[in-house]
């Protein structure tokens, strides 16, 4: 294949998990490691690196819109990079020693798992009362824009949130993923932010978490510039088209099929893991 | 609230969280536009050789460190330009966080700037290679 085809071959793949990942609220980055591997023949650390970059580019363009909205807690995302930093540290350091076929085989089940939880309904459990001795003292409660104006939310279960974020870290900086679908869960199930908030408050933590692995992913020369190029811009065009049309489209269908996908995908590297030869 | 006058001597999260969502999308948009403009310059100069991702031999060691793309960018070399804007992309999150601190400050908020100051140490610290390969 010619450089010429396989670049546009690549972008357009990506365009398309960039918009089934905005379109579904799942993210496109879970997607691009199998596809990459699994559709293009390209080495699993290619693939991570071109990954990394792509999570970068996606999280940081959407931050800028929602930041300014007024979701975001600047706060709570400043104090959990801290877990989520380091956790990536360990999770590139670790991608370095273990081998690809460990690593296709731990994104199986990670990739297993957000099926999974795509599929199921999540409550919200906002409460303006009750916070965490930690979250009063660290100024983490904060308000958010509602139909009716402005309304508090206390946080919740500070430690457990930090705890898990480190595990978000460390998958993150380990495949190259934004790890969104851990951080709303520590977010939302843990600590009780608000889905809005916490959201938007994952996806402005995960560009930092992602620059935090991608440094080690550069010097080790995991990242290819003419592979994560066609990536990242067929990743962010996907991503900015889904959300423009967001509004009108049948997400329910949407999710089952994508997450369908995702199941496909999981099943298939597990299998290219235990047989090697990733 | 803060009320007009303390609003003209310190910042406002509100002000802070304006100014960080603009150096957010100055950040991806001109490292879009610096490794937009490698890619065009790489294809065609390279766009009809055969492409093998299949087999690891890891990057060339002036595409591995920062001095090295720069250097490789200035001499226009395709791939070392598109290289320098994943660099700026990548440097676009760390550049926030250092922003962030900066607001910190000047809202004499100590907890968090010492907060800040670790996630900024964590990144540069990565970015410096600091982890062994």
């Amino acid at each position: 294949m010619s450089v010429l085809l396989f670049t546009g071959l690549v972008a357009g793949g990506a365009f398309s998990a960039g918009l089934l990942g905005a379109l579904t609220g799942l993210g496109g980055g879970i997607v691009i490691v199998p596809m990459l591997t699994l559709l293009f023949g390209v080495d699993l650390r290619y693939a991570i690196g071109a990954s990394l970059v792509s999570v970068i580019a996606t999280s940081s363009g959407a931050a800028a819109a929602y930041v300014k909205e007024g979701y975001t807690n600047v706060r709570v995302g400043m104090l959990l990079e801290i877990a989520t930093t380091i956790g990536a540290l360990g999770g590139a350091y670790l991608a370095g020693r273990i081998g690809t076929s460990a690593i296709a085989i731990i994104f199986a089940i990670v990739l297993l798992y957000s099926a999974y939880r795509s599929t199921q309904p999540l409550a919200e459990h906002v409460s303006s009362e009750d916070a965490h001795p930690l979250a009063r003292r660290l100024r983490l409660n904060s308000t958010y824009p509602t139909p009716n104006g402005f309304q508090p939310y206390a946080v919740q279960a500070v430690p457990a949130g930090f705890g898990l974020m480190l595990a978000a870290g460390l998958l993150s900086g380990l495949l190259g993923i934004g790890s969104g679908a851990l951080k709303v869960l520590a977010m939302d199930q843990l600590m009780h932010l608000p889905f809005k908030v916490s959201t938007t408050t994952s996806n402005f933590m995960i560009g930092v978490t992602a620059a935090a692995s991608a440094g080690i992913y550069l010097a080790r020369g995991y990242i290819d510039p003419s592979l994560a190029l066609p990536v990242m811009l067929g990743v962010l065009a996907g991503a900015l088209t889904g959300a423009r049309v967001l509004a009108g489209a049948n997400t329910k269908v949407l999710r089952r099929v994508f997450a369908g996908v995702v199941v496909v995908l999981a099943l298939e590297m597990f299998y290219k893991g235990v047989r090697g030869g990733v | 609230m803060a009320s007009p006058a303390e609003r003209r001597e310190r910042w406002t999260d509100d002000d802070v969280d304006q100014l960080l969502g603009n150096l957010l999308r100055i950040g991806v948009i001109v490292a879009t536009i610096v490794a937009a403009t490698g890619g065009v310059l790489y294809l065609a100069q390279h766009g009809l050789e055969p492409v093998n991702y299949r087999v690891f031999r890891g990057e060339p060691p002036e595409l591995r460190r920062v001095g090295g793309v720069v250097r490789e960018a200035l001499g226009l070399h395709a791939r070392a330009i598109v290289q320098l804007g994943l660099v700026l992309l990548i440097a676009t999150p760390v550049a926030r966080v250092a922003m962030s601190l900066v607001a910190f400050v000047l809202q004499r908020d100590r907890v968090y700037v010492v907060v800040t100051a670790i996630v900024l140490a964590v990144l540069i610290f990565s970015l410096t290679g600091g982890v062994p390969g």
